[in-house]
């Protein structure tokens, strides 16, 4: 049905266009004189006439026929008083079993009587909303087709609908945001409504499974289950080593590459470091998983250190290496933004190129290298898939990289992977992991696009 | 200058000299290392990888009796067939392809040398050859994922029996196998067919090359125009004010916001909101739309500011309205600026697994989906599954799901690249 509805639109939408169009030239034969529009205007002007009511409608329709279907398949039930949970039960089967899905109950009277009444009433419900529609429409394209005259400007209604749809599409940034700060704290003050935020943010101990309230004696496990202490701790862990691995690496290259190269260099390392910024996070994990734990594991082994076959150091150095060409290229640009004058009035006084690039450049350069610094361990911070594979799953508050430990990405991941039970704390918990993180992230970010805009801004 | 002035100048600029030269070595000590990563993480994936694209397959002898004849397949439709239970009859004849191994155990031993789903395979021969079965038929069937692990060479015959999966006794059959030359080793075909499968041997990445196609046209249906037409507005009609800052800055952050927290934004509100299907490929869809939203508003903004004033001037001046003016001359020069964006941003979303995760399209589906609303999973979180299991031979499977993943992304890379450099005006 949809596919039809969306075709009789694309026709009738061309139809109204050229009943426009021709209006428009009939307009220009029988008064002798051209309308105020092209004809083209016109044809376009029906269109959107015909179409966006339409489109409008059916998006309504979309949204609330399933809701009034429903109901009316299951007023009888309603009647009868069967509680809630078990009338959203009923309708599960009612529609699987009109699905062709045998279940237990399939032969049963009523699970046929219903799945009749919703065939019989979707049916109806579809060709009532097609005859609707197609009305409305014809009746908007009537009225659009009698306004088409020697002095109506149909470019300037045209031209304002489209700047207002573009207007809107702009708006789906903000939209995005709402909707993520949206679902992020509603279920953040759910969840913090049973479990004191101090609590949440000061605990030491993360066990969310063990959170089910059965009875009141369980309240008190709910207050020691959701301490985020050790994902805190174990973020920050990796995302340190990752900087230890990304930052040297990465202001070295971005220097040698900006100072130093040939451009021939530039033009072939660059571009193959820059690769890796834009292979898939879950390759990094698998790699971490199959080459670099196994590494450490049996290298850590061949020293005398027991090295747990999850580590923080493998998740981190592997991290690292995804981070360098964030810390390389943003430091690159800093770099290469340094006014040229800088560099001469340093060799002037007969310094070398390395303390040139030490006493002067950096110097100069430092705050937009911090903000590069800061993106990165913003990215570190919001990385999942490699911790998810490579760093451990069980909380753990350690400071030692060679143990697992876990992260706040990792943990929305356990805790919301598969089926989650709705209103429980645990599934709730994830969105404030989520929330918390969102913060930190905004945060870093804010920072850092703040003083990499001041700096460039300074040399321009 | 006396001379000993001189001579600590000179040891001076020695020292210092020394010092230029160790840093502009560690500065290329940084870029080998970052090559080197580049290096490793390629060869470690292709090298595990490639073998995944080759299976193998032992030839065996069947012999119809007279409960199971030939010609009885003739007249049958094809659902019939499969409805058939040939598994004794399969087994017995496979059995009987080793006339010399008499003892339950070791027959037993004998089956596990082929894949879990001999009487499928056999089935699907019959019901290809229907029309023309002798007698006696020859087929090769899949062998089991540890003789296909054992002829690649990626298990060690060394490990001591105990702690192998392949007992001695199957290994001699298998070597038997080779002699006679009834091991045939082929191009994996059904692997890009197939859906998942708890068998190693028959896992295929159909289903999620056909999920991630489905996500990726939805994220290029819903991103594209949207961040076009956005960005346009943004560029070329909105006024400077605290309201188009305020979007801006939205804008900016998004770019940056954890891709895993799109995830919760799609579980919270397309599921738990709107009671979207789970695990599909549609929410998937939307979800990373979302995500490349900013990145191709960012990228078809730099375009349209690229273009010169000129052009608009130009073609204002000839009395084009400002709608006419941006949609007729400012906007075709920015669209191969705005394309590669696009296309730069599907392919991160191409490579996108955890807001996936949080959407339900991490579950076990076997069956290839066959529009946007059927659940699926896609390349990125196939190869986090296979990743999750136990056997060995997942693991080849999960580096083959990372090459074709990798070549996906290279391919984008290039076709971004190519219409970059063909189409792209410098002013």
């Amino acid at each position: 049905m949809g596919l039809i509805t969306f075709f009789l639109l694309v026709l009738f939408a061309i139809t109204s266009f050229y009943l426009g169009y021709f209006r428009s030239n009939r307009v220009r034969v029988i008064e002798k004189q051209r309308p105020f529009s092209l004809d083209k205007y016109y044809g376009y002007y029906l269109a959107i006439w015909s179409v966006v009511p339409a489109v409008i409608i059916l998006f309504a329709i979309l949204i609330f026929d399933g809701f009034i279907v429903k109901n009316y398949v299951l007023s009888e039930f309603y009647s009868q008083g069967i509680d809630q949970s078990e009338i959203s039960l009923l309708f599960t089967q009612i529609e699987n079993t009109r699905n062709g899905i045998k279940l237990f109950n399939s032969e049963d009277e009523i699970i046929v009587n219903a799945v009749n009444k919703l065939n019989y009433i979707e049916g109806i419900f579809d060709i009532t909303s097609i005859i609707t529609v197609f009305s409305v429409s014809g009746l908007f394209l009537l009225y659009g087709y009698r306004k088409i005259n020697l002095n109506f400007d149909a470019r300037l209604v045209v031209e304002k609908f489209i700047l207002i749809g573009f207007f809107l599409c702009s708006l789906i940034a903000i939209l995005v945001t709402v909707g993520i700060i949206f679902s992020l704290l509603y279920e953040t003050v759910r969840f913090f409504s049973q479990v004191p935020i101090l609590d949440f943010l000061f605990g030491t101990n993360w066990s969310p499974q063990r959170a089910f309230v059965r009875d009141a004696s369980d309240a008190a496990d709910i207050e020691n289950a959701f301490g985020a202490v050790p994902l805190f701790s174990g973020t920050f862990l990796i995302a340190f080593i990752a900087m230890c691995v990304s930052i040297p690496v990465g202001l070295l290259t971005a220097i040698y590459m900006s100072e130093y190269a040939k451009s021939s260099v530039r033009n072939t390392a660059k571009p193959i470091i820059e690769i890796l910024a834009g292979i898939p996070t879950v390759v990094y994990g698998f790699f971490a998983v199959i080459t670099i734990a196994p590494f450490i594991r049996s290298l850590g082994g061949s020293i005398g250190l027991d090295v747990s076959s999850e580590s923080a150091l493998a998740a981190g150095l592997v991290m690292g290496i995804m981070i360098i060409p964030f810390v390389s290229s943003l430091s690159d640009d800093v770099i290469s933004s340094v006014p040229q004058s800088l560099r001469e009035g340093s060799y002037a006084m007969g310094a070398t190129k390395s303390e040139t690039i030490k006493k002067v450049i950096i110097p100069a350069a430092l705050p937009g290298i911090i903000g590069s610094f800061l993106l990165a361990v913003s990215r570190a911070i919001g990385e999942t898939m490699i911790v998810v594979m490579a760093a451990g799953l069980v909380a753990n508050l350690t400071a030692n990289p060679l143990e697992a430990s876990t992260t706040i990405t990792t943990q929305i991941v356990v805790i919301l992977i598969g089926d989650q039970e709705f209103d429980s704390p645990k599934t709730m918990s994830a969105f404030a992991l989520g929330l918390t993180l969102f913060v930190m992230t905004l945060i870093l970010n804010f920072i850092a696009l703040r003083v990499v805009k001041k700096y460039t801004e300074k040399y321009e | 200058m006396n001379s000993n002035s001189l001579k600590i100048s000179n040891e001076n600029l020695k020292r210092r000299l020394n010092a230029e030269r160790r840093f502009k070595f560690y500065g290329v000590i940084a870029i080998s290392l970052a090559l080197i990563f580049v290096l490793i993480l390629f060869t470690n994936i292709i090298s595990k990888g490639y073998s995944a694209f080759y299976r193998t397959l032992i030839e065996i002898k069947i012999e119809f009796n007279d409960k199971v004849q030939p010609e009885m397949f003739k007249q049958m439709s094809d659902t019939e067939i499969n409805k058939l239970d040939l598994y004794s009859f399969s087994k017995k004849n496979i059995y009987s392809n080793f006339p010399d191994i008499e003892k339950k155990s070791d027959k037993k031993k004998i089956i596990k040398l082929f894949s879990i789903e001999f009487e499928e395979e056999i089935k699907i021969y019959i019901n290809k050859n229907k029309n023309n079965l002798g007698n006696t038929i020859n087929l090769y069937i899949s062998a089991s994922d540890d003789i296909d692990q054992i002829h690649k060479g990626n298990y060690s015959r060394d490990i001591p029996e105990e702690r192998r999966r392949v007992s001695n006794f199957q290994l001699s059959i298998y070597d038997e196998l080779v002699g006679q030359n009834k091991v045939k080793f082929e191009f994996n075909l059904p692997f890009f067919s197939r859906g998942d499968s708890r068998e190693a041997e028959l896992a295929g990445l159909g289903g999620s090359l056909i999920g991630s196609f489905f996500t990726m046209i939805i994220v290029l249906l819903l991103s594209f125009p949207f961040g076009l037409f956005g960005a346009i507005y943004l560029e070329e009609f909105s006024k400077r004010n605290r309201f188009t800052d305020f979007i801006e800055i939205n804008i900016n952050n998004l770019a940056a916001v954890p891709s895993i927290v799109f995830g919760l934004l799609g579980l919270g509100i397309l599921l738990n909101t709107f009671e979207l299907p789970r695990s599909t490929a549609l929410v998937g869809g939307i979800t990373l739309s979302l995500m490349t939203l900013p990145t191709i508003i960012i990228a078809t903004r730099a375009s349209l500011r690229s273009v010169p004033p000129s052009i608009r001037e130009g073609a204002l001046a000839v009395g084009a309205s400002k709608v006419q003016t941006v949609m007729h001359h400012v906007v075709p020069l920015a669209l191969p600026g705005s394309i590669t964006g696009t296309i730069i941003g599907i392919a991160r979303a191409l490579g996108e697994t955890a807001p996936l995760l949080l959407i339900g399209m991490v579950a076990f589906i076997v069956d290839v989906p066959s529009s946007p609303l059927d659940p699926s999973t896609s390349l990125p979180v196939q190869a986090y599954l296979w990743n999750d299991s136990a056997e060995r031979a997942y693991e080849e499977k999960t580096s083959a799901a990372i090459i074709i993943l990798l070549s996906f992304l290279i391919l984008f890379n290039l076709i971004a690249v190519f219409i970059r450099r063909k189409f792209e005006t410098k002013w």
